[in-house]
């Protein structure tokens, strides 16, 4: 078993004035959230109308899938199907052995980190260029993105400026994100200008036309997309929509819950190739169709990426996105990864408080924090939980559902508590190592209340 | 009017001043209280861990003690939302079903089915409120900053009727303190760091009490408190509600 | 069987029963008193910068100006001069030393300061992300207060690529300081005719 949330937030945690920097920066994105959400009367009604167009399209998805190929492909766009992720990195290691292709830009998509596409093509030794900023930080620094929207949130300044001093030759120990970001923009633009192919997401796929959207604020999907000869989009099956005019309510969605910006800079809307150039996208299944028959978890594939759930989350403000050990990290990646594959994510269900915080903010209402309620059950009924766990729990229930032993044990933890507080007092027990314990009182309420209560007695 | 008492486990074995509170709070506002006694836990902490399969006993054990009654209350939001959403009984789904219709939370009865308008209580200290997470979002017992709704806050109303009373709010006024049921000792470095940052907030406002609907949060809370040899102290609301300082 | 009929099989047998589109009415939808005030002020906010000209002369004579310059400027407004067709063709490596470009825009959106822009309208896809400068044209009538009316006013298919364009590239990946000039325009200036 890989290391858990826990003990990854644990040593997150250590450091405490970073985790309150982090908290405190994601908290100000959730901010602006709320005051771009409140900049709109109807908002509630947007995320109603979000969810009801996701839940159609996910109950009508087979025919929408076959409506965007045959209008893509007579767009001149080829489209693909990848069942898995090693489908969908061999697909796009074939394009690139076709057309001996060497040089490679990729803008931000979580599908082919989902995939560990770059992983993939390194080991065949071809080389992605990251563009978005913050992935190309974390690349240089062999790290994961640690946010889906902002991928080095977990980074300083001073990081940043050193690992572009290690890789970009900029100045030691200058930290001005300007300078920082204009050395980033210099580097990459030479990238883009050479670049032989350029790999990009989807945000959303229209059915109706065979059309796909891209989002970005730095613009470097388009630098790579409109320069490259090839360009391959790549999409799980799920951002398929149905109409072009939905996309008015997906991407006045989009980027108020992602960053409180009214949209994203860039809404590029692809349709058919430039002269000379191919085109294609990738549809990719990787466990999406399974999580699709799972009636509890299947509206999860309503999610449009934004984040917004990750920047609420208590416990993923101050715990980092790599405390999840996933390419999707937050509440929606506890909801998704289990899936993909339940033993080795069997801790992400239980990384919450249950606060409630991400079903709230979602635009497209995934009632996230039910569906890690339910993932727990499942967890526990296929044994992924630890035996002395369940052993606890089996104490408790036996504790609790018998009033007589429940009465006896309580009288008896009360009388050891107060008599002997070395008893719980002591560095087995997790709660008492910051906490101290509550004072255990002479008598419980139905003691007292069978003295002292009223005539009314039951 | 007739009211049965959910008094939920830790606050029966812990804070039966709670419990107390509670039911001499609803016995000054004219409700004839009773205390079905074979009463233990609704089962949330092994449903909230994965076990709720466990939980059956409970379960049964609670629509044993509570069928057939028109109003049931618990100082409690956590417990309540559980039974609302969770409470399952194969013999007896009717009953089941009713108890989670006639389950309500303390504060939330006050305001909605007694709708008290008055309270003779004082308290004349400054307090700082703590939402309770499923208070707050599960029973909707007040707004919230994510939703984009009127504002209003059930024990906020009630405890503006407190003589002396000075409220304070927290900047993150929903923020979550971190218990969450065994979350609390699963994820205890997240779980104490939650709940020393909620601690901090209330700091800033100088308050002399931390309150809330939910003992659970005000016992994490309180562990934290009493280990940082804080002079702030932490009360339910029912015990400000039936205090006459 | 073939990815593609597997995935498909599996999306048929899995999804849920079919349920209904949701009827928008529209008349929820936000207002403005002053399409243009609120396009003007939101676009300011997110960096753009947005005159309000009474007609395309003070344009043309600054287009003539900055050719001028000696700087690479592109013109793609046909109503400005003469067009500079030939970019059409040009690779990256030559749009890289755009210092400004014109181009026109369909339609400007007051809720979020965006621009639709069709490829035609751009003469290269790559032109109004690569240039430094961008200088956007709208007429004040395009203006509308929603992303919903500005859907009914384009057609997204009509041509091979086309985009919303809001503002200057920028970035916050860095401790979340806003950086405007990521990889795109280092600046939009947006002139409203009218």
């Amino acid at each position: 078993m890989k290391t858990t949330h826990a003990a990854l937030a644990e040593k997150f945690i250590a450091d405490e004035p970073r985790t309150n920097w982090h908290d405190e920066t994601l908290w100000f994105v959730r901010e602006k959230r709320d005051k771009a959400a409140h900049g709109l009367p109807e908002w509630e009604q947007l995320r109603e109308w979000g969810s009801q167009i996701k839940n159609h399209t996910l109950s009508n998805l087979s025919n929408y899938l076959k409506e965007f190929e045959e209008k893509a492909v007579a767009n001149g766009i080829k489209v693909h199907w990848a069942a898995d992720g090693d489908e969908h990195n061999k697909i796009i290691h074939d394009i690139i052995r076709k057309h001996n292709i060497q040089k490679i830009v990729k803008s931000k998509s979580m599908l082919t980190e989902e995939c560990h596409l770059n992983e993939y093509l390194q080991e065949h030794g071809i080389e992605v260029v990251d563009t978005d900023l913050g992935e190309r930080i974390v690349q240089f620094r062999k790290e994961p993105p640690s946010h889906i929207v902002l991928p080095a949130i977990h980074l300083k300044k001073e990081d940043v400026s050193a690992t572009f001093h290690e890789h970009l030759g900029t100045e030691k120990g200058n930290n001005d994100p300007q300078y920082l970001t204009e050395a980033a923009r210099q580097h990459l633009r030479d990238k883009f200008v050479q670049s032989q192919l350029a790999i990009t997401g989807v945000n959303f796929a229209v059915a109706e036309t065979g059309g796909f959207v891209v989002c970005t604020n730095e613009g470097n999907a388009d630098m790579g997309a409109h320069t490259a000869p090839v360009h391959i989009a790549c999409m799980g099956f799920e951002k398929i929509i149905p109409k072009a005019e939905h996309l008015s309510v997906f991407l006045r969605l989009l980027a108020r819950s992602a960053t409180g910006q009214p949209i994203t800079t860039y809404s590029s809307h692809f349709h058919k190739p430039r002269p000379n150039q191919e085109m294609h996208i990738v549809i990719v299944d990787n466990g999406r169709s399974r999580q699709l028959g799972r009636e509890d978890f299947r509206n999860s594939l309503k999610c449009i990426r934004c984040a917004a759930c990750f920047n609420t989350c208590p416990v993923y403000r101050r715990s980092g996105g790599h405390s999840y050990h996933t390419a999707v990290a937050g509440p929606i990646g506890s909801i998704l990864n289990p899936n993909l594959d339940m033993k080795a994510n069997a801790d992400l269900p239980f990384a919450s408080t249950l606060c409630g915080s991400c079903t709230n903010v979602c635009p497209v209402k995934i009632n996230i924090h039910e569906q890690l309620w339910k993932w727990r059950q499942i967890i526990v009924a296929e044994g992924y939980v630890a035996a002395s766990k369940k052993m606890g729990m089996m104490g408790m229930d036996f504790l609790l559902s018998r009033p007589t032993v429940y009465r006896f044990a309580g009288k008896m933890g009360r009388w050891l508590m107060r008599i002997l507080p070395f008893v719980t007092n002591n560095k087995l027990n997790v709660w008492y190592k910051q906490r101290e314990m509550p004072e255990p009182p002479k008598e419980s309420f139905r003691d007292w209340y069978l003295k002292n209560g009223k005539t009314n007695k039951k | 009017m007739k009211v049965a008492l959910f008094i939920p486990c830790y606050i029966d074995q812990f804070y039966p001043q709670v419990g107390i509170a509670t039911l001499q709070l609803l016995e000054k506002l004219g409700c004839e209280v009773s205390f079905p006694l074979e009463q233990t836990c609704c089962g949330q902490p092994m449903a909230n861990s994965g076990f709720a399969s466990l939980s059956k006993g409970c379960d049964i054990n609670f629509v044993k003690n509570f069928s057939g009654l028109d109003y049931i209350v618990a100082p409690s939001g956590s417990c309540v939302l559980h039974v609302k959403e969770h409470l399952k009984d194969e013999a007896h789904p009717e009953e089941a079903q009713k108890i989670r219709n006639n389950i309500y939370e303390f504060s939330e009865f006050l305001t909605d089915v007694l709708k008290v308008e008055r309270i003779n209580a004082s308290f004349p200290y400054k307090v700082g409120i703590h939402n309770s997470c499923h208070g707050q979002r599960g029973l909707g017992l007040s707004s919230m900053t994510e939703r984009m709704l009127p504002e209003f806050s059930k024990p906020e109303q009630l405890l503006a009727m407190v003589k002396g009373l000075q409220l304070s709010k927290p900047k993150r006024n929903d923020e979550c303190c971190g218990f969450g049921g065994t979350f609390c000792v699963f994820e205890e470095a997240i779980s104490v760091k939650m709940g020393k940052d909620r601690i901090a907030e209330h700091d800033e406002n100088d308050v002399d009490y931390i309150t809330g609907g939910d003992t659970s949060c005000l016992m994490h809370l309180e562990g934290i408190l009493k280990r940082q040899g804080s002079k702030v102290k932490t009360i339910h609301i029912a015990e400000i509600l039936n205090s006459s300082l | 069987m073939s990815a593609r009929e597997k995935i498909l099989n599996a999306i048929a047998s899995n999804q849920p029963e079919l349920t209904a589109l949701p009827l928008m009415d529209k008349n929820v939808l936000i207002r403005y008193e002053d399409v243009y005030a609120q396009f003007k002020t939101v676009l300011e906010s997110i960096g753009g910068k947005v005159k309000l000209i009474p007609s395309l002369t003070e344009l043309k004579e600054q287009l003539i100006a900055d050719k001028a310059s000696g700087n690479f400027v592109v013109n793609a407004i046909a109503d400005l001069g003469k067009l500079d067709n030939q970019v059409a063709s040009f690779t990256a490596l030559d749009l890289e030393k755009v210092e400004k470009a014109y181009i026109k825009g369909t339609a400007g959106v007051a809720e979020n300061g965006a621009v639709w822009i069709y490829e035609s309208q751009m003469l290269n896809r790559l032109l109004p992300f690569i240039c430094q400068h961008l200088i956007i044209v709208i007429d004040i009538a395009a203006i509308v207060a929603t992303m919903h009316q500005a859907y009914e006013n384009i057609d997204v298919a009509k041509e091979g690529f086309g985009a919303f364009i809001a503002g200057p590239s920028k970035t916050a990946d860095i401790e979340q300081s806003l950086v405007i000039g990521a990889h795109g325009a280092r600046s939009a200036t947006i002139y409203v005719v009218g």
